[in-house]
């Protein structure tokens, strides 16, 4: 195993001190393997017990360590230092607020992942007696990639619009609600679009793709709101055809359940 | 201990100088300009066309300016950039099912390629026989 | 909240960028620059055969959708732009694109059913 020595800038800001945040250079001895997390948690374990973040399962999952790292929204757990250089800057995620370090408000997302409604919506349970839902493999298919969401928030650190109007609700809740939408068990549709085809929803995205490019997990919000838009403008121009439209409205969507 | 987070804002004006994705993006979104510009100068073409032989060979000579020429090297490359964005873009946003998948992006990318390829072709033959 | 009237000139402009990709980088490089180049020669794009080949109500139609198409793809996404280049008056912006869209729509409509 090998050793290297790197220069961590990391931005700090103490509320009960800081007027606004600052760099603090940190120079670490590392192993060659090490992530990003590692050298900061060697930071916190021998340099500076004062340093906050966010941490858990170190493995790409708990979605926690979402931080910038040389102005790239990424998990501090995926960032093998071997791709980087010796100096690397280590940022609190950006278009959020800062609590404290690299620790970052969360009440915006919090407050708007419910209202899109990501859990099956159905117009009537069906009664237990009747059995499961029962989901062909393609039914599957088209919705798993998008459940794949840690919800760590990169794609809001990424996305410009949200950046610009944070009452955007952003690509990840819009993911998820497409997620639904496309679940063969699901009714719900009619209801989330209330949001998400409202102007704060899929129409406050102008297709940076910023979002799907800095995904850890391959969702790829940026095509499930792409493919919203269209179905919203379907949508849209049927409600307006009156009985025919309804009528093709309806035939569409019973062909997506499976009863 | 109360809080008080800090807001970092975002510069309205600014914001895509961060990094070169955001300048691609906006690259990709000026195409319009381009392309709204040369179909505005098409419409009023098609008007001198229809106001007889002599507005028409004004436009023509007005089409060989050297502005002109320059505009429309401009707006060939912002509108090439634009069909291959929207190309490659494509398989996000219109997934076409095939057997229990879908087909996959890059065959639908090179089938609008292709595509591509011919009308370009057919263009080019129809406005040089004209 | 209600929902968006975004979706009538989306579904213009999605059909729009298609119509503006496939054709319109063809389009200014022929009519554009190799025809006043004098690369197809000194009678390309002469009144006579321009007029007359405009005169089919087929190629009527299929000039105009591709003119009007594209128009109305370029005013939606330059709206957009202007958002993004800082320049919060929305509805402003929105009726100067779409207000220069719809009269170069009527110009189009006009010099081709003249022709």
């Amino acid at each position: 195993m090998s050793e290297r020595t790197i220069e961590l800038e990391i931005l700090r800001y103490n509320p009960a001190t800081d007027e606004a945040p600052w760099y603090q250079t940190y120079t670490v001895p590392c192993q060659e393997e090490w992530v990003v997390l590692d050298a900061i948690n060697y930071v916190k374990d021998h340099l500076d017990s004062s340093l906050s973040y966010r941490w858990s399962c170190h493995m790409a999952v708990c979605g926690s360590c979402g931080m910038m790292i040389n102005g790239e929204p990424m998990l501090s757990c995926k960032a093998f230092l071997r791709d980087f250089g010796r100096k690397i800057r280590v940022e609190p995620l950006s278009h959020f607020p800062i609590e404290r370090d690299l620790v970052v408000v969360l009440d915006d997302f919090m407050e708007k992942l419910p209202r899109v409604k990501p859990y099956i919506v159905r117009d009537q349970e069906k009664p237990i007696e009747e059995g499961e839902y029962k989901q062909k493999p393609f039914e599957l298919y088209e919705f798993k990639q998008y459940s794949m969401c840690i919800n760590c928030m990169l794609c809001y650190a990424a996305c410009p619009q949200y950046g610009l109007n944070s009452e955007f609700i952003g690509p990840a809740a819009l993911a998820l609600a497409h997620r639904y939408n496309k679940d063969s068990r699901d009714e719900g549709r009619d209801q989330r679009e209330e949001i998400t085809a409202a102007h704060d929803g899929i129409w406050e995205c102008s297709f940076v793709g910023a979002c799907s490019e800095v995904c850890p997990k391959a969702v790829d919000p940026a095509g499930a709101i792409q493919q919203m838009k269209l179905a919203s403008t379907m949508d849209w121009y049927l409600e307006r055809l009156g009985g025919v439209g309804a009528r093709v409205k309806r035939s569409l969507s019973s062909r997506r359940t499976s009863k | 201990m109360s809080r008080k987070p800090f807001v970092r804002p975002v510069p309205a004006t600014t914001w895509y100088m961060r990094n070169g994705r955001y300048l691609r993006y906006m690259a990709r979104e000026v195409s319009s300009l381009f392309i709204g510009l040369y179909m505005a100068g098409l419409a009023m073409g098609l008007m001198r066309l229809a106001q007889g032989p002599d507005a028409w060979n004004a436009y023509l000579t007005a089409l060989s300016s050297p502005l002109a020429l320059v505009f429309h090297v401009l707006a060939f490359a912002f509108a090439t950039y634009h069909a291959t964005t929207w190309f490659n873009a494509t398989p996000k946003a219109m997934r076409i099912r095939w057997g229990d998948g879908y087909v996959p992006g890059p065959t639908v990318v090179r089938a609008h390629y292709a595509l591509w390829g011919l009308v370009s072709l057919v263009i080019l033959v129809l406005v040089g026989v004209i | 909240m209600a929902k968006s009237n975004k979706p009538i000139v989306w579904g213009l402009f999605a059909v729009g960028g298609t119509v503006a990709a496939f054709c319109v980088p063809a389009l200014i490089l022929a009519h554009g620059l190799l025809v006043p180049l004098g690369v197809f020669g000194e009678n390309a794009l002469s009144y006579e055969r321009v007029s007359a080949v405009i005169g089919f109500l087929p190629v009527k139609i299929v000039v105009l959708g591709v003119v009007i198409l594209t128009l109305w793809h370029a005013a939606h996404r330059i709206r957009v732009t202007m958002h993004d280049f800082g320049i919060r008056k929305d509805d402003m912006v929105a009726m100067l694109c779409y207000g220069a869209a719809g009269l170069l729509t009527a110009t189009a409509l006009l010099g081709v059913m003249a022709v």
